[in-house]
């Protein structure tokens, strides 16, 4: 598996460390209330098909949010997170 | 019919033509007391032990490919007892004993084989982990012996103990852990509960749950709408996609991990190892096989196959440990869709819709769970009320943060640290 | 029987092998198959479960019988195909699953029982008395299954792994492979064209076919000869694609050494990635058997492993050869054994109207109904128009048509696709993104339809990276077309074999028919069908072909299983190369490590790390003689331990002090330059992450510890926090771990070690606890830190990494001198249990900062990261365990880490589970066991006994719960 680097280009799957849907970019107001920070810590739309989530390139440091496929493996894009955040 | 030795002998004399169906193939009724969906190990174990326990067989098990064809049937085999926290202690114990009176229960082999099962450890660390669980083990009224460098060498002289880069300091040896014959575990389940009168209805996918009112009044399916009182979803890697026909969302990442086999060999492995600093774990199959596996792949994947980065992970494990399987061959890799919970432990509970019941979240380790878990859900789904083997898995602990089961210790939520 | 002046051995070079114990023959070029072949050696094996005496089936990996061990002792190889082995000088094989030897075989006996050995019937039996099956079938049941042996020692050879990327993979060099990197090659892509067998060509080997007017081997090699010249393309041979992977990852294994009598430093083999932009699957295909009784007898083989002996390597199988079939490739086998002079017994074509010339006797519309022979083929019994006949012959020659090799192109859960006309499967198209099946792989099989195939997909490829490609003159070649009837099983009683290793007969998939078993994977796994080491490649189609008659269901209503890598086995010691002993991670090294090792240290792996246990001094006979002198002396006098273990990340820009308020639980905007505070780390669960102290080194610019374990963790998640959630803080950070070497010198003469390497002094109230600074040390620039993790006053020197080592030899020297000395992990440990200080034994994941007593670290007035999360109920919970300190009541043998905690008066069950212990250490200074742990509301239970019950090391002991900090709560020692 390759995944794409905006920073370094696509590189194989072991230069980088995995974190979850990216969701996780979405971080409620602490006093957002509990549904919504369970749903940010623990529930999920879990998708079959296409997906967003959040990889970390071990050499250059940079989190990614990469458009990807979970029944296929196709990887469609890739952004850094600083910028899918802005 | 009743399996046998004499059977096995008469049968052959009769040239195997007196064999019956292990199950029926029946349409589907239009009604039903409990529709089960999900035909695979723990569906199945669940309707058995709702005719075998309850006395309750107007029930359908809905499986949308053919039964045992998810996660029951492609995994390492592994049987063990060996969790530490409260919650999971008493389940997989409960489990365990379920285990060792199940040929006598299904009147199946499952060749449940209680070879033992040794965790590695490497570290002081590590021992004292293990040491805490073994402990618990005992506490709970399992078995659990502590290994030092010698004890593990008497048992495991294979390993290398010359020049590692992480020394076998020790392990926790769990006499009572093994494997079994996964396939028959489902099979076996399957014809007790056909036996009994529950309808096992094969190629029929649910495409819908039926709710009015805040309660569950039945499912569509792939061959026409099925009412039903109660609605069980027990469907693994799957859970997220059918718990969204009800509405909800539940705290699932469905994820790969995978397996190997080697080419068969004559018996070299006679436990259950698993390494303690790399993820690794091994035993060998009747038939001669290594039978392997490692972590996840880690990304959220439905594919049931995986990528090399992992395999190699895992052969370098082997190699690590266990330098003198070198030289068997790989033969076979495959993987399973595992359907991850925050804290990595199992939710069996009510869903706040009326009738409408969740069994999910084994992660890796659903095998061994299938008998208590079959158990305990066949109890929720009678009685409407947890049994006391499985009250913490509950749907709420993650909001709520009470009773978190974490084994690990790496998380009580996805990924996010 | 060899033929002489045949095929592409060197009857020149003969080469000497053993098998069995007895000494043969063979040529260069020779297989260990064909050599056997040639020394008229037709058992080589018995099968699984019947233990039935086996021949060699094909010529290639797919070979289901001819499985043998190569070598002895350490280098002993088992489950090896003959059919790929090369030969050479001295090789030595071995016949494998047989007792006691392969002609007399007792397991044979099962083959007696076989009535009652049917499919599954293990899941009927065995089940009583229970305890049976552990102690005595189980075991017997595994010693007589298994094939070969491993050599029971651990793996010395060498084995290596490599990368490639290239524009095209091309995989299988055959007529199609070859035309397909000729084109895409001149075209000037970037090639990879990998051949599994030794020797590029193919079927060219094995047929008698002329191409561009040249023998097929000619033609092949002025094909190479072009390639060779072109440097973009590269032959991999003796190289086996493996599997197909995500994005254009292939996996290949290639034979690198195992042809070699005496490989040196070529490793054994080679695991390949292969990264390809596209790629061509011309591994053409495999011819299969057809089922009728007695159909497993060695000298019977496929018709055109029988073509490949006779024509590659000039053997004839057989002295009297039948060929029987369904379609025409049997008639080339005729044709070629009568050409080669070999007497042809009959031709059995199970096809009514078909018209067949030549001298052999004929017999269309017929069908083999038995044969005979036990350890080999002697007859067979043919049922024709006329009746019935027996025919004696030593080899029958077999086709049941060609099964395209569609593996590759379900490595990723696609479906292969039934072609009626050619009754077989073909790969479905993009099947694996960016791979096309060329030839007979896609289900064309004349070589002419090979050549324009192949062709074709290389000419597709250029064109999709832009390199248009030249349309080249198509050779001439062979075109005929393929005519076939299917005949997958004969009708007839007795034993049909499908999977020949396995032992899975046309009963067995009938009876798991009438059992319900009707899912083709429900039928795999109940008889086993497809799983030994051929995995089906043989004879998985045939076999759904009989379920699908038994079920009344067509082919592709039935389905297939689905092939999953690896197409040919892979040793673990290829895939995992690399990795034997210090191999397998990383070994990271202080600046202290070669003095402390030098000094006698025993020396533990910390993660990646390696840190000094204890400084043994002459007469100390344990760990904890040694232990309790250095926790001694640091209470004393002074000692010195390597810390730059710990994760250092430097922090720096003018959001730096915000982000950390952010990440930590408690507040470092107020921190001052020259300060450091002990900082407090969540994840975003509201459970402990790490714990560390950050100094202020200037404005803006600080420098963050983390513990030795959780270093990258905390760099991964410090970046996630800011890119995620405050990209727009402005702040660089960056690990310094490797940067610097750290030392802590602790203990009541610190300050004067520490001051005999500055070159500027301190006292203690200009440098009070918590002070840090940029400082000279020795001349060199470096930092100073006022912490303690041991309870005494305590500094923390730093310095480039290259002068660590000579600041530990000085700094070692000179606290000789106060009396003084090194320390190493244990006594570290014991220093900080004293002082109650936690470790990762404490923040073990599952805990909270309610839990080890500092939920007033979280402060009230800001955001930080898990600070919502904490506040959960259950995470505050008073009846959680919480941390306490835990100390004799009254004599005990020893404490434990990892007891359980129960009161004074329960039993030890998991109902009165109290809490547990998380760590231990013999405190000189308290002249007793100390420990630490969690115990259910222990704040509130200070001064109460409880119960230590650990079952594993036989330990009981009431313990008083006290405070966790046992020395000096007041702190008046580390301000001193």
């Amino acid at each position: 598996m390759r995944i794409d680097c905006p920073l370094c280009g696509t590189r194989d799957r072991s230069e980088f460390t995995y974190q979850g849907h990216a969701l996780a970019l979405a971080r409620p107001a602490p006093d957002a209330g509990e549904a919504a920070w369970d749903d940010y810590l623990h529930n999920r739309e879990n998708p079959a098909g296409q997906t967003r989530d959040l990889w970390y390139h071990d050499p250059c440091g940079a989190w990614v949010e990469v458009q990807r496929n979970t029944v296929t493996h196709a990887v469609t894009g890739a952004v850094l997170a600083a910028e899918a955040k802005r | 019919m009743r399996y046998s030795a004499w059977q096995v002998l008469k049968q052959g004399l009769g040239g195997q033509s007196g064999w019956k169906p292990v199950w029926r193939d029946p349409q589907p009724k239009p009604e039903y007391d409990i529709v089960i969906i999900g035909g695979g190990g723990h569906g199945l174990s669940t309707a058995f032990y709702l005719a075998k326990e309850h006395g309750l067989t107007n029930i359908a098990v809905l499986e949308k490919g053919y039964l045992g064809g998810g996660n029951v049937g492609r995994n390492t085999t592994i049987v063990r007892a060996n969790y530490f926290l409260p919650g999971n202690s008493e389940f997989y114990s409960h489990s365990l004993k379920l285990w060792e009176g199940l040929e006598a229960d299904l009147n199946y082999n499952v060749m449940h084989s209680q070879r033992g099962l040794i965790n590695l450890f490497h570290s002081d660390g590590q021992r004292d982990a293990f040491a805490r669980r073994g402990n618990a083990m005992i506490n709970q009224g399992d078995d659990a012996i502590l290994l030092d460098r010698d004890g593990v060498r008497d048992h495991l002289p294979y390993l290398d103990f010359d020049n590692p880069r992480f020394p076998v300091y020790g392990g926790l040896y769990h006499p009572r852990g093994g494997t079994a014959r996964h396939d028959a575990v489902a099979w076996g389940y399957a014809r007790g509960a056909d036996s009994r009168g529950v309808d096992l209805i094969q190629q029929c996918e649910v495409t819908g749950i039926d709710i009015e009112g805040g309660k569950v009044r039945g499912v569509q399916t792939t061959r026409g709408p099925i009412r039903a009182k109660k609605v069980a979803m027990v469907t693994a890697g799957r859970s997220g996609q059918v718990a969204a026909m009800a509405g909800l969302r539940l705290p699932v990442e469905s994820h790969i991990l995978q397996a190997f086999v080697t080419e068969g060999l004559k018996p070299v492995i006679d436990h259950v190892v698993s390494f303690g600093m790399g993820h690794f774990y091994i035993s060998q199959s009747d038939k001669g096989g290594l039978v392997f596996g490692g972590d996840l792949d880690f990304y959220a994947s439905y594919a049931q196959r995986g990528n090399l980065h992992m395999k190699e992970h895992v052969m370098e494990a082997a190699m690590a440990l266990m330098p003198v399987f070198g030289k068997a061959r790989v033969l076979r890799s495959w993987g399973g869709i595992m359907d991850m919970t925050p804290d990595g432990s199992p939710i069996i509970d009510h869903t706040g819709i009326e009738g409408l019941y969740l069994n999910c979240g084994w992660c890796y380790g659903g095998f061994k769970a299938v008998p208590a878990s079959g158990f305990a859900y066949a109890h929720l789904i009678a009685q409407d009320r947890p049994h006391d083997t499985a009250a913490r898995y509950r749907l709420d602990r993650f909001r709520t943060g009470a009773g978190l089961m974490d084994e690990e210790g790496t998380g009580s939520q996805h990924n996010l640290h | 029987m060899r033929l002489t002046g045949r095929g592409l051995v060197d009857p020149d070079h003969p080469i000497a092998f053993s098998f069995d114990g007895q000494t043969y023959e063979g040529l260069r070029g020779d297989t260990l198959a064909s050599a056997l072949l040639a020394n008229d050696v037709r058992l080589v094996g018995r099968s699984f479960k019947y233990h039935r005496p086996r021949g060699i089936w094909s010529a290639g990996s797919e070979e289901p019988n001819a499985l043998v061990t190569i070598g002895e002792g350490v280098g002993q190889t088992p489950n090896v195909r003959a059919t790929c082995q090369e030969l050479y000088e001295g090789l030595l094989a071995q016949s494998q699953n047989h007792w006691p030897s392969l002609k007399r075989d007792a397991m044979a006996v099962n083959d007696l029982l076989s009535p009652f050995l049917s499919a599954g019937f293990y899941y009927k039996t065995f089940m009583w008395p229970r305890a049976f099956w552990e102690t005595i079938y189980e075991p017997i049941i595994r010693r007589a299954a298994g094939l070969g042996a491993l050599p029971g020692r651990p793996d010395t050879a060498r084995y290596d792994k490599a990368w490639a990327h290239c524009d095209l993979l091309v995989i299988g060099a055959g007529p199609a492979g070859l035309m397909a990197a000729l084109v895409a090659g001149r075209a000037g892509l970037d090639v990879i064209l990998a051949e599994e067998d030794s020797r590029a060509g193919g079927r060219l080997l094995a047929e008698r076919e002329e191409v561009d007017g040249m023998p097929g081997p000619q033609w092949v090699g002025s094909v190479l000869a072009e390639l060779t010249e072109l440097p973009n393309v590269r032959l991999m041979e003796r190289t086996t694609v493996t599997g197909a992977y995500d994005q254009g990852t292939y996996g290949a294994l290639e034979r690198s050494g195992l042809h070699l009598s005496d490989p040196g430093d070529v490793p054994l083999e080679t695991f390949w990635h292969i990264v390809a932009r596209r790629a061509i699957l011309a591994g053409g295909a495999l011819e299969r058997p057809i089922a009728f009784k007695d159909n497993d007898r060695p000298g019977i083989m496929a018709a055109g492993a029988v073509r490949a002996y006779l024509n590659r390597w000039g053997v004839s199988p057989g002295r009297s050869v039948a060929v029987f079939g369904n379609n025409d490739d049997a008639h080339r086998t005729a044709k070629d054994l009568g050409e080669a002079g070999v007497r042809v017994a009959a031709i059995i074509d199970s096809r009514s109207d078909v018209e067949i010339a030549g001298d052999a006797p004929v017999y269309t519309g017929a069908e083999v109904i038995g044969t005979s022979g036990r350890l080999g083929l002697s007859e067979i019994r043919v049922r024709h128009s006329g009746g019935e006949r027996s025919i004696r012959t030593d080899c029958l020659a077999v086709s049941g048509g060609w099964n395209p090799s569609v593996h590759l192109t379900c490595h990723m859960n696609g479906r292969p696709v039934w072609r009626e006309d050619i009754a077989a499967f073909v790969p479905a198209d993009g099947a694996v993104p960016g791979l096309a099946a060329a030839g007979a792989a896609a289900g064309s099989f004349s070589t002419a339809g090979c050549l324009a195939d192949g062709a074709k997909a290389g000419a597709e490829a250029a064109e999709a990276l832009g390199r248009p490609a030249v349309k080249p003159d198509l050779p001439r070649a062979e075109d005929g077309a393929y005519a076939i009837s299917p005949l997958w099983a004969v009708p007839g009683k007795g034993r049909a074999w499908l999977d020949l290793q396995n032992d899975v007969t046309v009963k067995d998939i009938k009876l798991s028919a009438q059992e319900n078993f009707r899912s083709v994977e429900h039928m795999k796994r109940y008889t086993t069908q497809g799983m030994a080491t051929d995995q089906g490649k043989n004879s998985n189609v045939a076999a759904l072909a009989v379920l699908a008659d038994a079920t009344g269901r067509s082919i592709p209503q039935t389905g297939t299983t689905t092939f999953r890598p690896p197409y040919a086995p892979v040793s673990i010691a290829a895939m995992g190369a690399g990795s034997r002993s210090k191999g397998f991670a990383p070994e990271r090294f202080t600046t202290s490590d070669k003095a402390s090792r030098a000094l006698g240290a025993p020396m533990i792996e910390a993660r990646l790390w390696y840190r000094p246990s204890y400084f043994p001094h002459v007469g100390e006979k344990t760990w904890r003689e040694a232990c309790d002198r250095e926790v001694g002396m640091v209470r004393s006098a002074v000692g010195v331990a390597d810390v730059s273990t710990l994760g250092k990340i430097d922090i720096q820009g003018q959001d730096a002090a915000e982000f950390l308020d952010f990440v930590y639980t408690n507040t470092f905007s107020t921190l001052k330059p020259g300060r450091v505070r002990y900082g407090l780390m969540l994840r975003e669960d509201g459970h402990v992450m790490d714990d560390g102290t950050t100094a202020c080194l200037a404005e803006n610019h600080y420098v963050m510890t983390t513990t030795t374990a959780a270093a990258g963790a905390v760099m991964r998640h410090l970046d996630f926090v800011h890119q995620a959630h405050r990209p727009k803080m402005d702040l660089r950070m960056v690990s310094v771990t490797e940067h610097w070497a750290q030392f802590a010198i602790a203990g009541p003469k610190a300050r004067d070690l520490v001051n005999v390497v500055l070159d500027s002094p301190i006292d203690n109230d200009s440098f009070a606890f918590m002070s840090c600074a940029e400082v000279s040390v020795s001349g060199v620039p470096g930092r100073l830190f006022r912490i303690s993790f041991s309870g005494e006053q305590g500094y923390e020197v730093a310095v480039p990494a290259r002068y660590g080592e000579a600041l530990f030899r000085l700094l070692l020297s000179q606290a000789a001198v106060l009396g003084g000395g090194p320390y190493g992990m244990e006594a570290l440990n014991v220093l900080r249990i004293e002082k109650g200080f936690i470790t990762h034994s404490e923040i073990h994941g599952r805990t909270t900062a309610f839990d080890i007593g500092m939920q007033r670290m979280i402060s009230a007035k800001k955001d930080c990261i898990g600070k919502t999360a904490a506040a959960r109920p259950g995470l505050i919970d008073e009846g959680r365990e919480q941390l306490v300190g835990l100390k004799p009541a009254g004599p005990v043998r020893q404490l434990t880490a990892g007891a359980h905690l129960f009161d004074a008066e329960a039993s030890a069950t998991r109902e009165n589970d109290q809490g547990y212990v998380t760590s231990v250490g013999y405190s000189p200074a308290f002249g007793t066991y100390l420990g630490l742990g969690f115990l259910k509301r222990g704040r509130a239970r200070h001064g109460e006994t409880v119960r230590l019950v650990d079952h594993l090391r036989e330990i009981e002991a009431l313990c008083e719960v006290c405070d966790p900090v046992f020395l000096d709560p007041e702190g008046e020692r580390l301000r001193g």
